[in-house]
């Protein structure tokens, strides 16, 4: 089970409260795992990334295991405690600056 | 009692407030969609408990939403739980998917050259006149998208961008479709209009478009001044018993049209400035408009500190200015183009909000002013609905 973190926007867009849990198939990629969001949760398609291109929005950042995999290509397999769901994956607005 | 219900849009959430038809004593409801930027909210006027919302932010773009039960509760189109719970599968979820049609082409940019058209978020949302389930969404970078679904699904009317979009080119603000204006006697015809580019008319339901700005004149923006396209028109308004009549508020100059746009005469009259954003139509009195004049474009608050709306009740060149009730001193606000509007009671209320975010309404077409709140975010927007 994958466990996935939302940020508080997004968490009250989808009516959210706490993490996510998502079944993902192997091989559990960045892509699968946003793709498992998006069907659970239709309301997030275009939120996090464009409708046709899944192409990341500028403002938005992907952090596991303290790592930042914002810029790892779509395919990217996620690290073993994020499969495992021993750590979470986070889906985060980035900074806003100012 | 009739009542009324005034819908506001701001940086940070959106406010709904009601009174009865004294218009005395308010109700404030909000902020919906708290933190979120809202751009508009509009009400249809076949089913006034059906509202659209155009909610967005810079981190997670943009968000459609739907009450159909007068602003108490919201749901994205095509998500509601009643939709979720369908053992049919799941709903599409594209009721924030607004994509150009066709090849997406390019406009001008700001160093000349030629840029892809990049959509960015729904100013202004447009309802039908007669179905709930229709509503025009005007876009940045400047396009008309239309669901005929109650904003599950948006299309674009791209033929708008046909009418020399080449040429369009983004002002400071953007480049952005603000105003709309349906025609209540003729279905087939529809008012645009777009910063920086103009005003433009559809008589065929929005599959062909010209541009109107003929009369406009921009010599300081534009290295021709009478040019076809590229004039910042800020706002254009219409009283639904002569849809032909046409008020605009520019960059500069405030003028009008009797022939739905084919040439603009100039009204701006004994305006102290003719700079501004707003400007809207009397609900009984279609001579009677009202503007709020801004010192200039590079200097946008009010001459003086002296929050005046200015009323014509002769169709232009003759105003008065309306100061009881606002503040006469150090006011340093702005008045955005979306945010004024008109009530349908006999005596007609005015309703405008600023960028200090109050909301002011005067009950009596115009002569005196209340705040009905002071401290809300920038204001946005301000649309009115008239209930019975």
């Amino acid at each position: 089970m994958i466990r996935v973190v939302l940020p508080f926007h997004l968490r009250n867009l989808a009516r959210i409260e706490g993490d996510v849990e998502l079944e993902v198939a192997p091989p559990v990629t960045i892509a699968a795992v946003l793709d498992a969001l998006e069907v659970k949760f239709p309301v997030l398609r275009g939120t996090i990334r464009d409708h046709d291109t899944l192409k990341r929005r500028a403002f938005v950042r992907y952090f596991a295991c303290k790592e930042d995999l914002s810029l790892e290509p779509p395919e990217t397999p996620l690290p073993a405690t994020v499969v495992s769901g021993e750590e979470p994956f986070l889906i985060v607005g980035a900074m806003a600056g100012g | 009692m009739s009542s009324v219900r005034v819908l506001v849009g701001t940086k940070k959430g959106a406010f709904i407030l009601t009174a009865d038809g004294r218009r005395k004593d308010w109700t404030v409801s909000g902020p919906h969609f708290a933190g979120w930027e809202i751009y508009h909210l509009k009400g249809s006027a076949a089913d006034p408990n059906r509202i659209y919302a155009s909610q967005s932010s810079g981190w997670f773009g943009q968000i459609i939403q739907r009450s159909d039960d007068g602003g108490k509760t919201w749901n994205t189109p095509g998500s509601s739980p009643e939709e979720l719970a369908s053992p049919d599968g799941m709903p599409r979820g594209e009721s924030n998917k607004f994509v150009y049609e066709g090849q997406v082409g390019t406009h001008k940019w700001y160093d000349g050259t030629q840029h892809p058209w990049e959509f960015k978020r729904v100013w202004h949302l447009e309802p039908s006149l007669t179905d709930p389930d229709t509503a025009y969404a005007g876009a940045e970078d400047a396009a008309l998208f239309k669901t005929i679904d109650g904003g599950r699904t948006w299309k674009e009317l791209s033929g708008l961008r046909q009418a020399k979009g080449a040429l369009w080119q983004p002002g400071a603000g953007g480049m952005a479709v603000h105003t709309i204006l349906l025609d209540p006697t003729n279905s087939k015809r529809m008012y645009i209009a777009i910063s920086a580019a103009g005003a433009f008319r559809t008589d065929d339901g929005g599959a062909t478009w010209k541009p109107i700005n003929r009369g406009l004149q921009s010599k300081w923006e534009l290295p021709d001044p009478d040019a076809e396209v590229g004039h910042c028109v800020h706002r254009i308004a219409l009283h639904p018993s002569r849809p032909d009549v046409l008020f605009m508020q520019k960059h500069w100059n405030v003028l009008r049209t009797d022939n739905s746009g084919d040439q603009w005469n100039m009204i701006s009259g004994n305006l102290p400035t003719d700079f501004g954003f707003p400007i809207d139509v009397h609900a009984h009195e279609p001579e009677t408009i009202f503007v709020v004049p801004i010192k200039s474009d590079s200097e946008h608050y009010p001459l003086e500190g002296k929050l005046r709306v200015y009323r014509s009740k002769s169709g232009g060149n003759e105003w008065e200015a309306m100061t009881k009730g606002l503040p006469q001193k150090d006011c340093y606000v702005n008045v955005l183009r979306d945010s004024m509007a008109v009530d349908q009671l006999d005596s007609c209320g005015v309703y405008f909000g600023t960028t200090g975010g109050q909301v002011y309404c005067s009950p009596d077409g115009g002569d005196s002013w209340n705040a009905i709140v002071r401290d809300l975010p920038p204001v946005y927007s301000v649309e009115v609905q008239t209930l019975q």
